[in-house]
């Protein structure tokens, strides 16, 4: 194959890759919109191997046996992953990009055949290298620590270490002596341009340690959305690195994708990016201490009484949170809108953007349930409906709810839009005790006088609640 | 503890203190629950559904008093019943302190504990027994099935073969827990519905319920303690009454629920107002037992005017609903008990610390502990937070003009030195880069909120094309380089697959 087919086949996968993220616009085209993507990575990828850059028995031998070992334990993970791991499965897959440019920026830099026409663009180049290897390392760690929070193999507190913003500055500091260390030497020709390169690598892998751990619980889309962002920026250096155009526009793609999905995500929690990524709920905003006084007493409610308030209800509105990811409610959720929607009542579901764990989480966990998509709507799409809706159920969800957020300046999460679901006519909300949200926030939701608790494991009380509904 | 359920000697008294449902509650808090034979018939709950539900059946009155230690009643207990307390015996009923302090001088006689329901103070956290909100709230339904009763024409306005019906007009004074839930009754039968208060904060609640609020050109505001109305100026009322006599002789059925603590009921509506009503209106008055709203208000009784208006003055209307009022005044009964069962071992307490329950409690041991001192917190707490409520909602911060200015400046300052100094080759790359992320900019802001999750796997999946490096540099020299390779190549490849595969997988999920 020639360098111009090879051109033209990544120009052709170049548009199958757009497609693919312009299918996702709507459930319908987004399938065809995957399968773009496959065909657009197949024809990317044959035409790599038979381009005129990749040669020799071996070769060919080393990639099929390197893929097909590689697509086997991809297609297993993707087989086996609960829906409720998506986060999980996502970062980690994160981290393989992060390495991946890694791996590929150090072998750019010990190949010794490349050769430039001129100066600069050899210090361009090696200025290249250099990015890129810190972008894939951040990444990396970022999306080991990610996935260990997601997962609770760590815990998912912030870790704050005390000046960490000097810290962190002294780290960028380091970083870009040590870069212009690695240029001068590296252009010397000698081989102690490895030293600081391989610092370089150290700092930004405990940069991206550093910068996960310190960012906690809710916040967790934020980051998975960022760390979704560097990957592509990664992919985008190392494309420079290579000088291949592909590289560059799918990294572009991606990073402005995940950086989009994040802006999305600061602003569902009225945060500022900076002090996301900065780290730590309320240690700017001073804490919720406001909000500690006695609120008053909340109302229980038992299994019979809320399969009662369903079945009399018109218009039910579901708002779940991360408690039903953690119970694995969803299926039971599906079950009970199932027996509702035949009681002719009207099941609604309300999801806030940042529920779950990841962007899209909820929706993805609903989605396994089988619940239809058309009766699953955005905040912004039914928060005007609640004083319509009879019945609210919400389902380990908390800060998102949470009417001090609009009424209360010194709340912490002051300002952050919230499903008002407190409109509507009764509020039952499933929780397994009286413990704040990830924010830290008194909920006064709790205390209104609409709002029934109904205390216990979701999965556990929305069986009771089916079987209440089925009898 | 034994919990005994007489039945109601007052006579047409239809409600009962307890039913079936409740009683499982009871037993579950450690009490033995007994019944007299035929209390709850007239609620609809014959015996044999209590002994179902695990009630013991007593047929005697007398042995029922004697074997029980708490006695659940709906109406104060009259002398015979007073005779059957004995000492060490606590009572849970209406009692009035206020209105029958020889009733309380008889009862503190006896030596037992004495709750009033009707005492319950105004808390948010006593809402839960509140009996006299439960039993307002049937009241006020019960008013306007009464007065659709004695109304000649449907209630909705309807356009029939037959002509056209104009829908009926309610006014509804007094927007307390009665008032309330009158217009949503009235509201629901589909009259057109408007309320007056004096208390200016319950217009948002009035226009919830679907009525329009009737405000009066007037500075004064009506609330009083504990979320009740207070006696208003006289100015005030003069314009209130003018308020009513025009609506008299507009609507069709005026629903009154205006009460003050403590106080005879004001007079709202007069001779002449009611005179002024057009033949078969009805007015429904729910204070008749403390004197009535309207001045031809017979207490009890049925009152056709001259000019053919119906005045009615049921004293008895959450009787009148008997299932629904017993259910509702049992559950308020539970959850007293169960304030007062704090270890649920059918052991009552009688906690003075607990507000409630002080509050509730107006003889202990014979001692007349009424009235309570002031409750610390009433419902709505009272005037001080009132100060203008006008929450400035914290603006997103939006970076202003010249710093987004100061931005653009500066990236295109750099972009110009980008220029000067770099290659074209470098320029080339550059280009395609900033033109991408604009097509990705545009690109995913049409990609929908569901679809999130799905967009991070695939753009995951999209972002491993790094492994064209990794493929290229697999025909690199040298062995080491080539292991670095192939563990490129092997590490984006299960990327590939596992994203393309899993977002595959999820997007079959998706469906309609």
């Amino acid at each position: 194959m020639s360098e111009g087919l090879v051109t033209v086949s990544y120009i052709a996968a170049t548009i199958l890759f757009i497609l693919t993220l312009g299918g996702l616009s709507n459930q319908e085209t987004a399938r065809r919109g995957n399968i773009f993507g496959i065909i657009g990575m197949t024809i990317a990828i044959l035409a790599t191997i038979f381009g005129p850059r990749v040669d020799g028995a071996l070769s060919y031998i080393l990639i099929v046996l390197m893929m097909g070992i590689g697509g086997a334990i991809g297609v297993t993970l993707a087989r086996k992953v609960e829906m409720t791991q998506m986060p999980e499965l996502v970062a980690i897959l994160h981290s393989l990009v992060g390495l991946a440019a890694v791996l590929v920026g150090y072998v750019n830099f010990m190949d010794t055949t490349i050769t430039f026409p001129t100066h600069v663009e050899k210090v361009i180049h090696e200025i290249e290298i250099y990015v890129g290897i810190l972008i894939g390392a951040i990444t990396f760690s970022g999306s080991i620590i990610a996935f260990g929070k997601l997962s609770g193999k760590i815990g998912g507190n912030p870790l704050l270490l005390p000046a960490r913003h000097w810290l962190n500055l002294g780290l960028l500091l380091i970083t870009i002596w040590l870069g212009s260390w690695f240029i001068s030497a590296a252009e010397a020709g000698s081989a102690v341009a490895f030293i600081p390169l391989m610092l370089m690598t150290i700092i930004a892998l405990a940069f991206g340690v550093h910068m996960v751990m310190a960012i906690g619980g809710a916040d967790m889309p934020v980051v998975v959305s960022m760390l979704n962002s560097y990957s592509g920026w990664a992919a985008s250096a190392t494309g420079f690195m290579l000088s291949n155009d592909l590289l560059i526009v799918v990294g572009a793609l991606v990073g402005s994708s995940g950086a989009i999905l994040s802006y999305i995500m600061c602003r569902a929690m009225n945060r500022n990016f900076i002090s996301v990524i900065a780290g730590g709920f309320g240690t700017t905003t001073g804490g919720g201490s406001s909000s500690d006084e006695e609120q008053g007493e909340v109302v229980a409610i038992e299994t019979e009484e809320v399969a009662a308030l369903l079945s009399d209800a018109k218009e039910v509105m579901i708002i779940p949170g991360y408690g039903m990811a953690v119970a694995q409610a969803q299926h039971t959720v599906n079950e009970i809108t199932k027996v509702l929607r035949d009681k002719k009542v009207n099941v609604r579901f309300g999801i806030h953007p940042v529920a779950g764990r990841m962007p899209g989480h909820m929706n993805v966990l609903l989605a396994e349930a089988k619940v239809p998509y058309d009766i699953v709507f955005e905040m912004e799409e039914i928060n005007e409906d609640f004083p319509d809706v009879d019945v609210s159920v919400i389902i380990g969800a908390n800060d998102i709810v949470n009417p001090s957020a609009l009424d209360d300046p010194n709340s912490p999460i002051a300002g952050m839009p919230v499903l008002e679901c407190w409109k509507g006519n009764t509020t039952i909300v499933l929780k397994r005790g009286m413990a704040t949200g990830y924010a830290g926030v008194q909920n006064p939701l709790f205390f209104k006088e609409n709002t029934r608790m109904y205390f216990g494991d979701a999965k556990e009380s929305l069986d009771a609640v089916l079987k209440a509904l089925q009898s | 503890m034994k919990i005994g359920v007489p039945k109601e000697t007052y006579s047409g008294e239809k409600r009962v203190a307890t039913t079936p449902e409740v009683i499982k509650w009871l037993q579950k808090l450690g009490y033995d629950v007994a019944v007299e034979s035929g209390a709850g018939i007239a609620a609809n709950f014959n015996d044999d559904v209590y002994s179902e539900a695990g009630a013991e059946v007593i047929s005697d009155t007398k042995a029922l008093w004697d074997a029980s230690d708490i006695i659940f009643k709906v109406r104060a207990p009259d002398d015979s019943e007073v005779e059957l307390l004995r000492e060490g015996q606590t009572l849970i009923s209406f009692i009035w302190p206020a209105q029958n302090e020889e009733l309380m001088n008889k009862l503190s006689s006896k030596k037992v504990n004495i709750l009033a329901m009707d005492s319950v103070p105004r808390i948010s956290r006593a809402q839960k027994m509140d009996a006299l909100s439960s039993m307002a709230n049937i009241a006020g339904y019960r008013a306007v099935i009464e007065a659709s009763h004695h109304f000649g024409r449907f209630f909705t306005g309807q356009i029939t073969a037959a002509g056209k019906v104009p829908p009926a007009k309610v006014l509804i004074i007094g927007a307390g827990v009665a008032g309330l839930a009158a217009i949503g009754a009235a509201n629901s039968l589909g009259a057109i519905v408007r309320s007056f208060d004096t208390r200016p904060e319950v217009k948002e609640q009035v226009e919830s319920m679907g009525a329009d609020f009737l405000m009066l050109d007037f500075e004064e505001d009506g609330s009083g303690e504990g979320g009740y109305a207070k006696t208003m100026s006289d100015e005030f009322i003069a314009a209130e009454m003018a308020l009513f006599a025009e609506q008299a002789q507009e609507v069709d059925i005026i629903i009154t629920t205006a009460l003050i603590p403590g106080k005879p009921a004001p007079k709202l509506i007069s001779e002449e107002m009611v005179k002024s009503m057009k033949n078969g209106s009805v007015i429904v008055d729910l204070a008749a037992e403390q004197g009535g709203n309207c001045e031809m208000t017979v207490p009890h009784e049925v009152n056709v005017t001259d000019n053919g208006v119906i005045v009615i003055g049921y004293t008895d209307l959450p009787s009148r609903l008997p299932t629904q009022s017993s259910q509702l005044y049992a559950t308020n009964l539970r959850h007293l008990i169960t304030d007062m069962t704090p270890e649920k071992d059918g052991e009552m307490i009688i906690d003075f610390e607990d507000e409630a329950i002080r509050g509730a409690t107006v003889v202990k041991e014979g001692e007349i502990t009424w009235p309570p001192p002031a409750p610390k917190l009433s419902a709505a707490p009272a005037a001080a937070p009132k100060q203008e409520i006008a929450v400035e909602k914290p603006e997103p911060k939006k970076s202003s003009g010249i710093t987004q200015l100061i931005a653009m400046a500066v990236g295109a300052v750099a972009l110009f030195g980008l220029g000067t100094v770099a290659p074209p080759s470098f320029m080339n790359h550059f280009t395609v880069f900033v033109l991408a992320c604009f097509v990705g900019y545009m690109v995913i802001w049409n990609v929908t909120a569901s679809l999130h999750t799905p967009l991070m796997s695939v753009t995951n999946a999209v972002s491993s094309i790094i492994i064209i490096g990794a493929l290229i540099q697999i025909s690199s020299s040298g062995f080491f380089l080539v292991l670095l390779a192939s563990i490129g190549v092997l590490i984006t490849s299960i990327n590939i697959a596992g994203g393309f595969a899993v977002t595959q997988r999820m997007l079959q999920m998706f469906r309609k």
